[in-house]
């Protein structure tokens, strides 16, 4: 589904990605693991569209997109969390998802200003889905609370439903389980392996919590100092003298 | 020298020298965008402010019969460096501090509501009407023949020019040799970091503001003086225009305030003397969109890349 | 730490009278080419004197005074009111508007003249208020060129009755729609910058038309402006004593009633009233739709709201495009109330008046913004003393608002939407 071939990004002098390649494919979880400041994040922004990236090509579903801007990538179902979560503050929650289904919308103003029943379908239909969403991630009681007011782990929950809720095919969870408590780690672990089984979606997954992702990961991809160190299942990862090295190293 | 050569030059004289005051005030922009990330709306009113004071000060002094120019002029200058800086540190205190770090609007409209509070306080207090400033430095030398154009540089010119080299110079050497210099340059590259190093740094926000203020306070003497009058609305559009300036240099760049500064100052003449008179604005404004559209960063600022 | 207190508030004592004294302790007077200083009177000096002493108090003893200021719930910083159900407080809503409006109505009937003319002055703000809440309250997008549009709506209608006779019906949706268009010209410019610079360049903007109004004297009449701007007729029906134009009939004669002065001001007035209603429901309606919500998500993280797929550059441009629609309509009803119309009116400072009421009121909230440009509109009437105040106060007021309330007077309500519960 997901192609990257020797992606580079450049900023001024510093060379943040060096020709790292990896590839995601149908129905599977992969994860980008590294030490900090190994340019995972920076990875995620050039996929994701928010950064030009300075070489490299990026190809979903066949098709490249490293030239494509952010939002454009979003609608061909590429969707993405942030490391800090941003969430719609001063709107509740269920405007949180609404916002996100915009495409499914009739956004025709005139429509909208008449409430034609093509509108009115489509708006319920989504109110649908949000609150499905919302049920699934446990947060239906709190769907008219500001997301702003929610706990932490709730407004992790809630982006990661406000990105299921647009329907994608891929979903770049950046760092989902910071900050998170065992147990609201457990069930993360439980909703992103859900993700994959029941919804069909792949996940791209950068992550630190080593459990979650030697758990939940059919593979790994290792970035070291934006280069790529090591790539396989989580046992062959496990076993790398190199992986071993960065990490020990950086202690 | 052919007269349109002369004509030109003259365009050029009177550029830079609007220039350079433009770039003094400009610094203010430039010093505090760079170290907290905001536009102090109300920065041409300290300018303003800096003006009238300046023009207190010598009316007091001839007033009491003191007629030696050096004297008067010191003291101008101190009195309004003293308001403004005063004022700046004010406003700071009172409508930029306690907004810091909320969403980018909240800082923005309390400026600008001081913008307007600083406006109608000189309003009330010295009428709304232009109130004439003397051209304390006359004369000047004129170069070209009498039966064609004469081009003229005048002392007054001189001495804006000159005295905004002297405070770049003494800026420039400030901020790389000088304690606070080296603080204020450590906060503006990282807040964060600058504090956790045990800089106060709440002074040294505080210390931008003033050393902007009291620059701002010196182009009010000089254009004061050079264009002869002063109205509670002036510095609205120059503060705009020194914006513009530090925008056009590079925002958060000092020296790319003066290249700026003399940019637009040159562009402004030019248009004056060229097209119209009444234009002159538009080109300013024309400039700052032209160059936020191609070049956001300025001819001498560094590109920003947005952590995300 | 007491000494400390004490240096602090003498510094600040001493800042006070360093910018109050010499400014306002003295008075430069013009005679013909001489300048003189003279001392301010003694009421002045006074009141610089007591305000280093207020100032001098307030810091020293600031700890006990904030905390003091601070129990009393009705000045808490943030306040989100929660208390009847949905369902019922929309009623009450409902009620409590309607009943308004049909007092707006029927109001104007029983006042002076010059009071409705007030009335429609206000709702020439309410209009402009509403429309900037728009882009700057729903949005985020701090437009402070935004009386460019106004002027366009009302020069539009200026230039078409001059040269083309057009009336004021005629004249109201080109107004709003060249508004609009300009609101779209600008939009593109301004796409990529950041909050400042959007400020500036929209400033910039603004002042630009007001140039070219002022200057470009073949088409617009410079500073002198155009003037014989018609008023509404009804059906054709003229409101003056005479008729202005040919096969009109006027009002007064064929309804047999004495003609009165009253008339034309209460139907431009119940004209503006109408237009202010469509304003609110329209925009009401709007907020509530995908294109509100998304001027909503951009305002709260532009980044988030692109990561979802939402286009920046669409949403911007409707923000901008629909906000100077209404100015528009502004423009047009302002137009005709004057029957002259000079770029003097289009100034900065009636960008930042709106701005003001926007900020007051509370960005995004309807109501609130209504509220605030009913009191900023009347008040300085009220108070005529204060006139010469009324800047002073507003600028001082955007200052504390933000310092202290900056989802304004009455913040900005969410939508309580009820969900099924799912199977």
């Amino acid at each position: 589904m997901l192609e990257v071939k020797n992606l580079s990004m450049r900023f001024g002098g510093l060379l943040a990605v060096d020709q790292v390649s990896l590839d995601v494919r149908e129905h599977e979880i992969v994860s980008i693991i590294g030490p900090n400041g190994a340019g995972k994040t920076t990875v995620f922004n050039c996929l994701s569209g928010f950064y030009k990236p300075t070489g490299g090509d990026i190809l979903f579903n066949g098709q490249p997109i490293q030239a494509k801007p952010d939002y454009k990538i979003s609608r061909l179902g590429m969707v993405r969390t942030f490391q800090h979560v941003r969430l719609f503050g001063n709107m509740t929650v269920v405007e949180n998802l609404l916002v996100a289904q915009h495409r499914h919308l009739n956004t025709n103003l005139l429509s909208g200003l008449l409430k034609t029943p093509d509108y009115r379908k489509r708006e319920q239909k989504s109110l649908d889905r949000a609150a499905y969403w919302l049920d699934r991630v446990g947060l239906l009681a709190l769907a008219n609370r500001e997301a702003g007011n929610l706990a932490y782990g709730q407004q992790r929950r809630l982006e990661i439903a406000r990105c299921m809720v647009t329907e994608p095919k891929l979903l770049m969870l950046d760092e989902p389980a910071a900050g998170l408590n065992p147990a609201e780690t457990k069930e993360l672990d439980q909703l992103i392996v859900s993700l994959k089984e029941d919804y069909n979606v792949s996940v791209l997954l950068i992550e630190h919590d080593m459990n979650l992702v030697m758990g939940i990961s059919d593979r790994i991809n290792v970035i070291s100092q934006g280069r790529p160190l090591a790539a396989g299942t989580p046992d062959d990862i496990r076993q790398n003298d190199d992986v071993i090295k960065a990490y020990l190293g950086e202690a | 020298m052919s007269e349109q050569l002369l004509y030109f030059i003259q365009q050029l004289i009177n550029g830079l020298t609007i220039g350079s005051a433009y770039a003094l005030i400009a610094i203010g922009y430039t010093m505090v965008y760079g170290i907290i990330g905001m536009i102090n709306f109300a920065h041409g009113e300290i300018y303003m402010i800096g003006a009238y004071t300046a023009l207190i000060a010598i009316t007091g002094l001839a007033t009491l019969g003191i007629t030696w120019l050096p004297l008067i002029l010191l003291v101008a200058l101190v009195c309004a460096m003293l308001v403004s800086s005063g004022m700046g540190w004010a406003v700071e205190r009172v409508a930029y501090r306690p907004v810091r770090g909320r969403h980018r609007l909240i800082p923005l409209i309390s400026a600008i509501g001081m913008s307007i509070f600083l406006q109608n306080y000189i309003h009330l207090a010295q009428g709304s009407r232009n109130i004439g400033f003397p051209l304390l430095i006359d004369g000047g030398f004129l170069f070209g023949s009498e039966d064609t154009f004469q081009a003229r540089i005048s002392y007054m010119q001189i001495t804006v020019f000159a005295t905004t080299l002297v405070c770049m110079t003494a800026l420039t050497l400030f901020i790389s040799r000088s304690r606070t210099g080296r603080a204020c340059r450590a906060v503006s590259q990282d807040l964060g970091m600058a504090s956790l190093l045990g800089i106060d740094t709440n002074r040294i926000i505080s210390a931008t503001f003033v050393i902007g203020a009291a620059l701002a306070a010196v182009a009010g003497l000089l254009l004061g003086m050079y264009y002869g009058s002063i109205d509670p609305l002036f510095g609205f559009i120059a503060g705009l225009k020194a914006f513009t300036a530090a925008v056009l240099g590079g925002i958060g760049s000092i020296p790319g305030a003066m290249l700026g500064g003399l940019i637009l100052g040159v562009s402004e003449s030019m248009t004056s003397g060229y097209l119209s008179g009444e234009y002159k604005d538009v080109v300013s404004f024309g400039l700052l969109i032209l160059i936020l559209l191609f070049k956001p960063t300025g001819l001498l600022g560094k590109p920003e890349v947005e952590k995300i | 730490m007491a000494a400390h207190n004490l240096k602090h508030a003498l510094f600040c004592a001493f800042i006070t009278l360093l910018i109050a004294y010499p400014i306002l302790g003295f008075n430069l007077k013009s005679e013909g080419m001489n300048l003189s200083l003279t001392g301010a009177d003694a009421f002045t000096l006074v009141m610089v004197f007591l305000a280093a002493v207020i100032v001098f108090g307030f810091q020293l003893f600031r700890e006990p005074i904030m905390g003091s200021l601070r129990s009393i719930p009705a000045l808490a910083p943030t306040k989100k009111p929660e208390p009847m159900t949905e369902n019922r407080r929309v009623k009450i809503e409902s009620r409590i508007i309607t009943i308004i409006v049909v007092l707006a109505v029927f109001w104007p009937f029983f006042v002076s003249r010059g009071s409705v003319d007030l009335g429609t002055l206000v709702l020439i703000y309410i209009m402009l208020a509403l429309g900037l809440n728009v882009v700057v309250g729903l949005a985020g997008l701090l437009d402070l060129g935004y009386v460019a549009f106004y002027a366009v709506g009302a020069y539009t209608f200026a230039l078409l009755s001059d040269y083309l006779g057009v009336s004021f019906w005629l004249a109201l949706p080109f107004g709003a729609l060249l508004a609009a268009l300009f609101g779209l010209v600008l939009g593109f410019p301004v796409l990529r910058l950041r909050g400042d610079y959007l400020a500036i360049v929209t400033l910039g903007f603004g002042e630009i038309i007001r140039i070219l109004l002022n200057n470009w004297t073949s088409l617009t009449g410079g500073p002198n402006g155009i003037g014989g701007i018609p008023e509404p007729t009804l059906f054709g029906m003229e409101f003056g004593r005479r008729i202005k134009e040919e096969g009109n009939v006027s009002f007064h004669e064929t309804f047999g009633i004495a003609y009165a002065g009253e008339h034309k001001v209460i139907f431009l007035y119940l004209i503006a009233l109408v237009l202010a209603v469509i304003t609110a429901l329209i925009i009401r309606r709007l907020m509530r739709m995908p294109v509100g919500r998304a001027w909503e998500a951009l305002r709260e993280d532009e980044i988030a709201a692109r990561s979802l797929g939402l286009s920046r550059t669409a949403v911007k441009l409707s923000a901008f495009t629909i906000g100077a629609f209404f100015a528009g309509f502004a423009g047009t009803v302002f137009a005709s109330k004057q029957g002259f119309i000079s770029p003097e009116s289009f100034v900065f400072l009636e960008s930042a008046i709106v701005l003001a009421i926007v900020v007051l009121g509370g960005m995004g909230s309807q109501i609130g913004v209504i509220l605030a440009a009913v009191a900023v509109t009347i008040l300085p009437e009220l108070a005529r003393e204060f006139s010469e105040y009324r800047m002073l106060i507003f600028g001082a007021a955007m200052v504390l608002m933000m310092v202290w309330r900056p989802q304004g007077l009455m913040p900005m309500r969410r939508i309580h939407i009820e969900l099924k519960q799912q199977e």
